[in-house]
C-alpha cells in the first residue's frame, strides 16, 4: 500500500444539456453536445486533492475509461490538482455500452498496479445512472466500501477511514479498513474551479494511455441495449387564477376531505 | 424462474420498496423467496410471509447483520445463491440494496441492471437513462439476472390469503471484517414517509431560509402529506438530505405532488414526474416546472401559500 489516492473520472454529457433521443432509437445524440466531467466525479477529485493538501496522502492519480477525448476530462482533473492521469482507452459509448462491470475490472487492474490507500469515485454518473462501480470494485478487491459519503476522515495511523453516509432515513457513520473504496455524495465538498495558471500547469502533467485490451479485459457489454426511446411526455396542464380555484380542484380530486 | 428478493427494512418492518419488488418478481414467475437479514427482525419476516406472491421467507439474524453493512450481507446472499441457484436476484432500490446488489453480483461476473421500471420478459427489462429523459430497453446476457427495482414503477404487493413458510438460515460467515458500524442519526417524523405518502409537498430555494420552509410543513400538515425538497434547498441547509427529491435523491410518485417555489431543474423533475397529479406554485410563469404540472398557479408563494393553508380545513386526527 502506498500513500496514493486513485480517482475515477467520467466524461459525460454536461448536466445543463437537454438531451435528445435519436429518432432511430439507437441512443442519445452526443454529436456537438457539450461534454464535461460528471459532477460527482468532480467532488471525488476535490476530496482527493484536499487529502493531499492536508498531507494525508502523497499523490493523486486520476483515471478515466473511454475514448481519446477523455483526456480532456483528465486534464480538468489535473488542473484541479491531480498529479498524473491514466486513460484506459476504449471506443465503447460511456452512456450505454461501456458498463460498470467492465469499468470496475479496469479499476481493479489499475488498483493492483498502483496500490492506492483510497479509491474515490462519484456515487453515480448522470448519463447512465447505474451507480454500481464503487460497489463492484470493492467486491473485486475485497476492500471495504463506503458509499454516498458526505464526510470522510482518514485516521492518522492510516489504518481506517470514518465515513459519514447519506442514507434513506438520515445519516449513517461507518468505519472502513484501508484500503477502501469510497463514493461521494453531493454534500461532501464544493469542487474548486481550475484557475488559468493551474490549467497551464496541467498541460505539463503526464497522461499514460493504456489500451483496454492490454489489461486482458473483455469490454463486451453483458447488458444488451435493444433500444433507447423518448419517455412518454406529460400532457400540458392548465393555469389556475386564484387560491380558491386551486382549493376547489383539490377538493374535487378528493385530496381535501370536507 | 426462481427469484430471490432481498428485503429492505429497519428490523421492525419492511420498507415499501420490498413490496414493490415482490410485484416485479411476480411478473417473472411464481417462485419467490424473500431474504431478510438483520437482528431481531422476526417481525419483518412474519410481515413478508403474509404477502401475496411470496413462496418462502429466509431469515438470517446476527449482530454483524443488524446495520446492513454491505460486505456482510453480500456474503450471506452469495451463500444462499450457492445453495439454491436462483435465476433472478432482485431488490427494491434503496440506499441499502444499491450497495449489496452490485457487490454480490461480482461473484458471478454479472452486470446488474439498476432500477428497472418495467419487466418485458425473463431477460428483458426497461430502465431509465439521463435522469429519466431516455427510456432504455435492455437484455441481460448473463445466466443469472441481478437487478434493483425502482419502487415507484410497481404497485405494492398486498397481503394474501395464506402465509409462506419462514426458514432460519445460519450463514457460515457473517462478518467480512472490513467495515463496522459506528452510529446512525435517524430522522424521525410524525408525518408519513416521503416515498410512501399519498401527498407530497415540496419546497425549493425560493423559501429562502429554514424558517421560510415552515409554511411547507404547515401545508403538508393540512394535506396530511410528507415534506420534500429540491437539491438546492437541501444544499442551502433548509432541510435534511433525507428529504431530497430528484435524480440523485429520492424518487417519489404520490397521488398529489405540490411543488412550491420550485423552478423545475431536470434532476428534480426526474424524481417526481411520475406523480399522478402535479400542482406547481411559482412566481415565474416561464419556470420549467409548469411544463410537467397539471395545475399551475403563478404567484408569490409567501402570499398564496398562507392563503391556501387558511383555506384548507384542518384534518381530523385519526
Amino acid at each position: 500500500m502506498s500513500l496514493k489516492a486513485l480517482v475515477a473520472v467520467k466524461r459525460v454529457c454536461d448536466y445543463a444539456v437537454k438531451i435528445r433521443v435519436r429518432p432511430d432509437k439507437t441512443g442519445v445524440e452526443l454529436g456537438n453536445v457539450k461534454m464535461s466531467m460528471n459532477p460527482f466525479c468532480e467532488i471525488a477529485c476535490e476530496e482527493a486533492v484536499r487529502m493531499r493538501e492536508k498531507g494525508m496522502i502523497k499523490e493523486v492519480v486520476a483515471l478515466s475509461v473511454g475514448p481519446k477525448a477523455c483526456q480532456e476530462t483528465l486534464r480538468t482533473a489535473l488542473a484541479m490538482g491531480a498529479d498524473r492521469g491514466v486513460l484506459v482507452e476504449t471506443d465503447l459509448r460511456g452512456d450505454t455500452d461501456l458498463q460498470p462491470l467492465c469499468v470496475s475490472k479496469v479499476l481493479a487492474a489499475i488498483c493492483k498496479k498502483e496500490n492506492p490507500l483510497v479509491v474515490l469515485l462519484g456515487k453515480q454518473a448522470i448519463d447512465s445512472d447505474n451507480g454500481q462501480v464503487a460497489q463492484m470494485l470493492a467486491a473485486m478487491m475485497k476492500w471495504s466500501l463506503g458509499t454516498f459519503a458526505s464526510k470522510i476522515t482518514l485516521s492518522q495511523d492510516k489504518k481506517f477511514v470514518i465515513v459519514q453516509r447519506e442514507v434513506d432515513n438520515g445519516v449513517q457513520t461507518i468505519k472502513c479498513s484501508l484500503p477502501s473504496v469510497l463514493s461521494t455524495d453531493l454534500r461532501l465538498n464544493e469542487p474548486r474551479f481550475a484557475t488559468l495558471p493551474n490549467i497551464m500547469k496541467a498541460r505539463k502533467k503526464t497522461i499514460e494511455v493504456i489500451p483496454i485490451a492490454s489489461l486482458g479485459i473483455d469490454p463486451k457489454p453483458h447488458m444488451k441495449i435493444l433500444s433507447v426511446e423518448e419517455p412518454a411526455a406529460r400532457k400540458a396542464g392548465v393555469k389556475v387564477e386564484s387560491v380558491q380555484q386551486l382549493v376547489d380542484i383539490l377538493k374535487q380530486k378528493g385530496f381535501v376531505k370536507a | 424462474t426462481k427469484c430471490l428478493v432481498l428485503a429492505d427494512h429497519d428490523n421492525k418492518q419492511s420498507s415499501d420498496s420490498t413490496f414493490a419488488c415482490i410485484t416485479a418478481a411476480s411478473k417473472l414467475g411464481k417462485d419467490c423467496t424473500v431474504l431478510v437479514t438483520g437482528k431481531n427482525c422476526g417481525s419483518v419476516a412474519e410481515q413478508l410471509s403474509k404477502i401475496k406472491g411470496v413462496s418462502k421467507v429466509v431469515v438470517a439474524e446476527h449482530d454483524a447483520l443488524e446495520n446492513g453493512l454491505t460486505e456482510n450481507v453480500s456474503s450471506v446472499m452469495v451463500e444462499l445463491q450457492e445453495a439454491n441457484k436462483y435465476t433472478h436476484i432482485m431488490a427494491g432500490a434503496t440506499s441499502f440494496t444499491k450497495n449489496v446488489i452490485p457487490h454480490m453480483a461480482v461473484k458471478y461476473d454479472v452486470q446488474p441492471i439498476s432500477e428497472i421500471v418495467g419487466v418485458q420478459s425473463e431477460d428483458t427489462f426497461q430502465r431509465l437513462l439521463y435522469a429519466g429523459n431516455a427510456v432504455c430497453n435492455v437484455q441481460s446476457t448473463d445466466a443469472l439476472k441481478v437487478m434493483t427495482v425502482r419502487t415507484t414503477a410497481f404497485d405494492k404487493a398486498q397481503p394474501g390469503p395464506s402465509a409462506a413458510p419462514i426458514e432460519k438460515m445460519t450463514p457460515k460467515t457473517v462478518d467480512a471484517g472490513v467495515s463496522s458500524f459506528e452510529s446512525a442519526e435517524v430522522r424521525k417524523s410524525e408525518r408519513p414517509s416521503l416515498t410512501s405518502a399519498a401527498v407530497v409537498v415540496s419546497g425549493g430555494r425560493a423559501l429562502k431560509s429554514k424558517d421560510g420552509f415552515k409554511i411547507i410543513y404547515d401545508l403538508a400538515d393540512k394535506l396530511q402529506g410528507a415534506v420534500g425538497a429540491t437539491r438546492a434547498a437541501v444544499d442551502a441547509g433548509y432541510v435534511g438530505n433525507d428529504l431530497q427529491v430528484g435524480q440523485t435523491g429520492k424518487v417519489v410518485a404520490p397521488e398529489l405532488y405540490l411543488a412550491v417555489g420550485i423552478s423545475g431543474a431536470i434532476q428534480h423533475i426526474a424524481g417526481m414526474k411520475d406523480s399522478k397529479t402535479i400542482v406547481a406554485i411559482n412566481k415565474d410563469a416561464e419556470a420549467p416546472i409548469f411544463s410537467v404540472a397539471d395545475y399551475g398557479l403563478v404567484a408569490d408563494l409567501f402570499k398564496v401559500v398562507p392563503e391556501l393553508i387558511a383555506a384548507l380545513p384542518t384534518p381530523k386526527s385519526p
